[in-house]
């Protein structure tokens, strides 16, 4: 079948996309009229069949009972976990000792110098302007600790992500096995996989780390791999003329070359363990995610908040100033850009010089700590804006009803009709359904793989939860995606809109879910709206941003003609941009299902039930059994859904 | 090459210590950072253990000079935290004894602390406006009656019986079904989304029932009344599935790290002193929670009034 397609040219690709797609699923007919009798006829229809689960309740309670009767005997733990432990905890210390040790002036020189250097004067001001921001808001401290965690971590994902990077850019067989695995790791939703990490670390900052590496290691080892792979090969051959060894065509040629995809992958490795600092707090990581998680318990909106800015400011700055370095080593050799030569390394002198009187005057002035006096308040009037809020419109506005009343209508309309549904077929339909839809967008790979996740859950026994959490998602993407798309094509034709859209869009990205849960309850009450609301706030600004780059991105050309032709800006929007913009309409499609399934699962804080739950429950009361299976559930949901919206010609390009 | 993979090797087992690694003494990296005596306390998601910590707190900084850690866990991940040393104390426990057996008696990583002081009762409740119109609601014989009005679009076409965190301890579903009542236990999933709903829902004086606890700030806020259950009686709570009887009054307790109660000096001398009432609690929790002083600021408060009681806790 490969070579049939790669055989037609490339014009008539719709057309024969739809003979293949009705192809495809006359296949998958004639293999369903085969099976579902024979399934039928032996494990019977309805729910998922009790002969086809397999109850793991006895022996993950067991594993959990041992590790915690022998965690402080046993050698594995003793010489191998402990030490592992030990690390991390001395290495968090040592760098929250130095950055407390720099003061908050010295640290705010250093980030500021550094930021100068690798991104520019406007950087450097921002970044400056933005750690004091957090000694404002009273979140010195807890900045610092979360920041002595990102270091940590991230130089350990970093590590990890280059190691398996190498191995899959220098070897075809390993980059195959690798892609699997570090596709699986990308789709896990963090909440999920807490719990084991947690059962052998314990509580705290080592447990905290492991799972933030686990979570933020695979961009890095895609970028890696991709970078070495796309070495120039001509560059390559001349470095081989001259004699070099594996290791020097490696060290001198290979990595260098590789530079840009090096930072860029740097830059999504912090992105990523910023959002999991949050999460991680929930397993007392401490730091800023520690007081947003905190402030979530008294209900304390504005000071959730004021522990979500910095987390926020961090974000943007490492964003910056990672991905101008990325930029700016991209294109021109290095030593051109960025004013080197004497004057510049004069500079460069200057500003250190000046980086560490700072420090040292923050020092001798005996004020390390950020003065308490110093702090801005803005907990009471946040507070009192979301209460506003919340007393104007839960109910009682006129006309349209209160929010109160569309969380209602929407459980009742959409979120029971969908999840009834989807339970009430039997269990051999909703594969069947699954496959149909997955095939015709993937190859029969992806198709397979989704099939045979979602009835993972089945044999793990959370049939019934995970279409529950599923119809969640569902309901969240298809809102997120009217929306999303909406609002990514004004962006689209509109520059001045885009503008005003991009700082809104940073903050909904980077601030922790665990901000807007309370002011959600607040808004829509208990249960499956609030999270479905919460998920459709977090996963909005992929799905915009994407949106808007495909369709800017469209062949100028063929927009002229069709405006020649007397074509609307409606028509052009409708017939050639959103058509031809398909490919990045997908991605969008995807992206948002994988974060849309995260902020879901969080969404089990609020009621929202389901796997969700389990994973909290789970957590909460130290049960192995239930969040562990709940926790693979999630897993397989998301493979499922990340299949399921994968088409098959961007496997290839995944990563970039 | 050889030499320098010798070398590093040497140097990480020198820096880790050689040879075996204790799990059981792991502190947290920000503990004891420049020099100053550093302890841990958990703190649980509900405000009144927030209030017994930022008391203690408040205490050990300004009376003691300690500089304190918090940390937010769940009460069984605690435990486990507890008889690690990843932290130091818990100052409201509401009756585990799967732990208690485990990590006290069998494995004695964790001492007992004493009273708390305050007592704990689970309960389900009702808003006491509603309560006044409809006296009868008080009973669980008479609940079926009002299930209609608790209805909500979450609950399926039955009554809600709102239930909260999932830490908690709970068996009302167990309880729906043995007294066979036509409601539907649905789980806020954590304290502050089902205040949250309670306010809410108050403030619009629609009815509702909830899984609650005593003591709580929010009694003062959203007045509320007891729904009488089938009485306790010891013992009648064992069996998960089979249980029909409501929950017990719990003398809320203390438990301490068992190396930290022995070599903690005055500062495990002083959290084993530690003993407050139930109108106390309230009033910290009161001003955390509803008028939005931050824990510090509350624990000031009740400190500048309070001075003969917590006299007695430092000597």
């Amino acid at each position: 079948m490969a070579t049939l397609t790669a055989a037609v040219p490339r014009i008539a690709l719709p057309g024969v996309l739809k003979r293949q797609a009705v192809r495809k699923l006359l296949l998958l007919a004639v293999c369903a009229a085969v099976l579902v009798p024979l399934a039928n006829a032996r494990w019977s229809s309805g729910s998922w069949p009790d002969a086809l689960t397999v109850d793991l309740t006895r022996p993950l309670t067991g594993v959990s009972d041992w590790i915690i009767d022998n965690r402080d005997s046993h050698p594995l733990f003793l010489y191998f976990f402990g030490h592992v432990s030990n690390a991390v905890v001395l290495s968090v210390r040592a760098v929250y000792l130095v950055l407390l040790g720099a003061g908050w002036a010295g640290v705010t020189a250093v980030g500021a110098l550094v930021a100068w250097r690798a991104a520019g004067v406007r950087t450097a001001l921002g970044t400056a302007a933005a750690f004091l921001a957090c000694g404002l808001l009273g979140m010195w401290t807890p900045t610092m600790q979360t920041l002595a965690l990102m270091v940590v971590a991230v130089l350990a994902s970093v590590a990890v992500g280059v190691l398996l990077g190498l191995a899959g850019g220098l070897s075809e067989r390993l980059d195959r096995a690798l892609r699997p695995v570090l596709d699986t790791m990308q789709v896990l939703p963090a909440f999920a996989y807490l719990l084991p990490v947690v059962l052998v670390f314990g509580i705290g900052v080592p447990a905290a780390v492991l799972a933030t590496v686990v979570y933020a290691a695979p961009p890095m080892a895609r970028l890696t791999a991709l970078g070495l792979r796309g070495a120039d090969p001509e560059v390559l051959e001349a470095v081989d003329s001259l004699g070099a060894t594996g290791r020097q065509r490696l060290l001198t040629a290979r990595i260098p070359l590789a530079r840009k995809e090096l930072l860029l992958g740097l830059n999504q490795t912090i992105m990523m363990a910023l959002s999991m600092a949050v999460i991680a707090s929930v397993i007392g990581g401490g730091g800023l995610g520690d007081r947003v998680y905190q402030a979530l318990a008294s209900v304390d909106v504005g000071a959730a908040l004021a522990a979500g800015i910095p987390i926020v400011l961090l974000a943007v700055v490492l964003d910056r100033v990672t991905a101008a370095a990325g930029e700016r080593s991209g294109g021109a050799p290095v030593g051109t850009s960025g004013g080197t030569g004497s004057s510049g390394r004069a500079g460069r002198t200057y500003a250190l010089v000046a980086a560490v009187a700072v420090a040292l005057a923050g020092r001798t002035a005996g004020r390390l700590d950020w003065p308490d006096s110093w702090t801005v308040a803005i907990a009471e009037p946040v507070n009192r804006t979301v209460g506003w809020m919340t007393d104007h419109l839960y109910s009682g506005v006129p006309v349209v009803g209160g929010t109160a009343d569309w969380a209602g209508h929407f459980t009742t309309w959409i979120l029971d009709p969908v999840r009834d549904g989807l339970q009430g077929l039997p269990w051999w339909a909703v594969l069947l359904l699954v496959a149909a839809v997955a095939w015709p967008i993937g190859t029969w790979r992806t198709a397979l793989t989704a099939v045979l996740a979602l009835a993972a859950t089945g044999v793990l026994g959370v049939w019934e939860p995970s279409l529950d959490t599923l119809s969640q998602v569902l309901a969240a993407v298809a809102v997120t995606l009217v929306l999303g798309i909406a609002t990514g094509v004004a962006a689209a034709r509109s520059a001045r809109c885009e503008r005003l859209l991009r700082p809104v869009l940073d903050v909904f990205q980077t601030m922790p879910q665990f901000v807007y849960l309370i002011p959600v309850v607040a808004l829509f009450g208990v249960g499956r709206a609030p999270a479905v609301a919460a998920a459709v706030v977090y996963a909005l600004p992929a799905v915009v941003r994407i949106t808007a780059q495909g369709l800017r991105q469209v062949d100028p050309a063929a927009l002229e003609s069709a405006r020649s032709l007397g074509a609307t800006g409606g028509q052009q929007l409708r017939q050639i941009q959103l058509p031809l913009a398909r490919p990045a309409l997908l991605l969008a499609v995807n992206q948002g299902v994988v974060l849309v399934l995260a902020v879901v699962i969080i969404g089990g804080l609020v009621g929202g039930g389901a796997l969700g739950y389990d994973a909290v429950f789970g957590l909460a009361q130290g049960d192995l059994a239930t969040g562990l299976v709940a926790g693979a559930a999630i897993v397989c949901l998301g493979l499922m859904l990340d299949r399921v919206t994968q088409p098959a010609d961007r496997r290839a390009k995944k990563g970039a | 090459m050889r030499v320098r993979t010798t070398a590093a090797v040497a140097s990480l087992v020198l820096l880790t210590g050689c040879g075996a690694a204790d799990m059981t003494k792991q502190a947290s990296p920000f503990a004891n950072a420049q020099g100053a005596k550093t302890l841990t306390l958990s703190v649980q998601s509900w405000v009144g253990a927030q209030s017994n910590v930022a008391v203690a707190q408040y205490l050990l900084e300004h009376e003691l000079g300690y500089r304190v850690d918090t940390v937010q866990v769940d009460e069984v991940p605690a435990w486990d935290a507890l008889s690690q040393g990843r932290v130091d104390a818990i100052l409201e426990d509401w009756g585990h004894p799967d732990q208690e057996k485990r990590y006290v008696d069998d494995k004695k990583t964790i001492a007992r602390g004493g009273d708390l002081g305050v007592t704990g009762h689970i309960g389900w409740y009702v808003p006491t406006y509603f309560a006044e119109q409809h006296p009868d609601v008080t009973d669980w014989k008479n609940l079926d009656k009002y299930a209609s009005l608790f209805r909500t679009a979450e609950s399926g076409g039955k009554g809600q019986l709102m239930d909260g965190s999932p830490s908690y301890v709970t068996n009302d579903k167990a309880l729906v079904d043995n007294l066979d009542l036509d409601y539907q236990v649905v789980f806020a999933g954590s304290e502050a989304a089902q205040i949250t709903q309670m306010k809410q829902f108050a403030k619009e004086k629609k009815p509702f029932l909830t899984y609650w606890y005593a003591p709580q700030w929010l009694f003062k806020k959203v007045p509320m009344t007891e729904v009488k259950l089938p009485a306790y009686k010891e013992g009648c709570d064992v069996d998960a599935a089979k249980v029909a009887c409501g929950y017990p009054h719990t003398p809320l307790q203390k438990y301490l790290n068992a190396d930290f109660a022995k070599d903690g000096g005055r500062a495990a001398a002083f959290l084993k002193k530690f003993k407050w009432t139930t109108e106390d609690q309230n009033e910290v929790s009161l001003m955390i929670a509803d008028q939005k002083l931050t824990p510090e600021e509350a624990a000031k408060k009740w400190v500048d009034g309070h001075a003969s009681t917590w006299k007695t806790w430092l000597s």
